[in-house]
């Protein structure tokens, strides 16, 4: 799979090359997006003590593999990013689909650990705290998948190195999406 | 990424290890059962892996400075909403106004019947 390469990918007029400019303005978005309902999340948990007990029922088991999974993930994303920056696209490539295993092993969990709640009755109309249970967490993966596929399209061309700046971009967003686990993590799993 | 803020593939492991030890520690702080230190061992430590995946996965500690402004605007923009929000969500009536499902929760503190 080839593409046009893009102006973003040559020029860098404020020092930072135009298509990593636009992933941080994209990582700055989702900070609101993400911020503003963790907060809100976190501003409802304090005001209403009895949420515990919902929080109770989140498996700390499933949160844990998943957190180890995607830290994993960052590790293999920046170690494609070491090495599209040496010029080894086939290496690079190895660690992007390395990568994308990571995103699908989280999804498969993820699945797995819904599955059990739901048939618990643990549904998302169920109650406010499994309302931002399913929706941050419904979010975050959507993310995880979209980063999958992009990360599946970019590697085609950097195994023919072809494009290698490319991984450098998705990686940021990959890291971000780890990011905004590490914190979704204490917050739905840890804080009984 | 410029070249001032390449690093060898094992300082990555390095990190990536780090990481791995605090998540351990995140897990097992909390369950002590103590309020203080399950606020540092799991908060705490989530601010500090989310800046280590920041500043040497994402190489924003070598990233121009404006980058840096552009993140803390965002941060500044998110304080900005809870500020906007925390009245209406931390207090169940005001001037002209009464929440009454919230102000019974919180005067009951019991779970709703569903």
């Amino acid at each position: 799979m080839s593409f046009p390469v893009p102006l973003a990918a040559k020029r860098s007029a404020s020092g930072v090359p135009t298509g990593r400019l636009a992933m941080w303005w994209v990582i700055g978005s989702e900070i609101v997006i993400f911020g503003g309902l963790l907060v809100s999340y976190i501003l409802m948990r304090t005001m209403y003590d009895h949420w515990s007990e919902y929080a109770a029922a989140t498996n700390i088991i499933f949160g844990s593999i998943n957190t180890f999974v995607l830290l994993t993930s960052s590790l293999s994303i920046v170690l494609a990013h070491h090495y599209s920056q040496q010029g080894d696209g086939q290496k690079a490539f190895k660690f992007i689909w390395l990568t994308i295993l990571g995103g699908a092993i989280f999804i498969c969990v993820k699945a797995v650990e819904w599955t059990m709640e739901i048939q618990a009755g643990y549904t998302i109309t169920a109650n406010v705290f499994w309302s931002f249970y399913y929706t941050a967490a419904g979010i975050h993966a959507c993310h995880v998948i979209g980063g999958a596929i992009a990360m599946g399209i970019v590697s085609f061309d950097v195994r023919k190195n072809k494009n290698l700046q490319r991984v450098e971009i998705v990686g940021n967003y990959w890291h971000f999406v780890d990011l905004v686990w590490i914190f979704l993590f204490p917050l739905l799993y840890i804080a009984k | 990424m410029s070249d001032e803020h390449a690093h060898g593939a094992s300082f990555y492991v390095k990190i990536w290890g780090i990481l791995l030890v605090l998540l351990v520690i995140s897990i097992i702080g909390p369950e002590l059962g103590i309020r203080i230190v399950t606020l540092i061992t799991a908060f705490g430590i989530a601010v500090v892996k989310a800046w280590m995946v920041a500043a040497y996965f994402m190489h924003l500690k070598g990233e121009k400075k404006f980058v840096h402004y552009m993140l803390y605007t965002m941060l500044i923009f998110m304080a900005l909403l809870t500020a906007g929000i925390m009245v209406d969500i931390n207090k169940p009536q005001g001037r002209n106004w009464v929440n009454t499902a919230a102000l019974h929760q919180m005067e009951t503190n019991t779970v709703p019947k569903e």
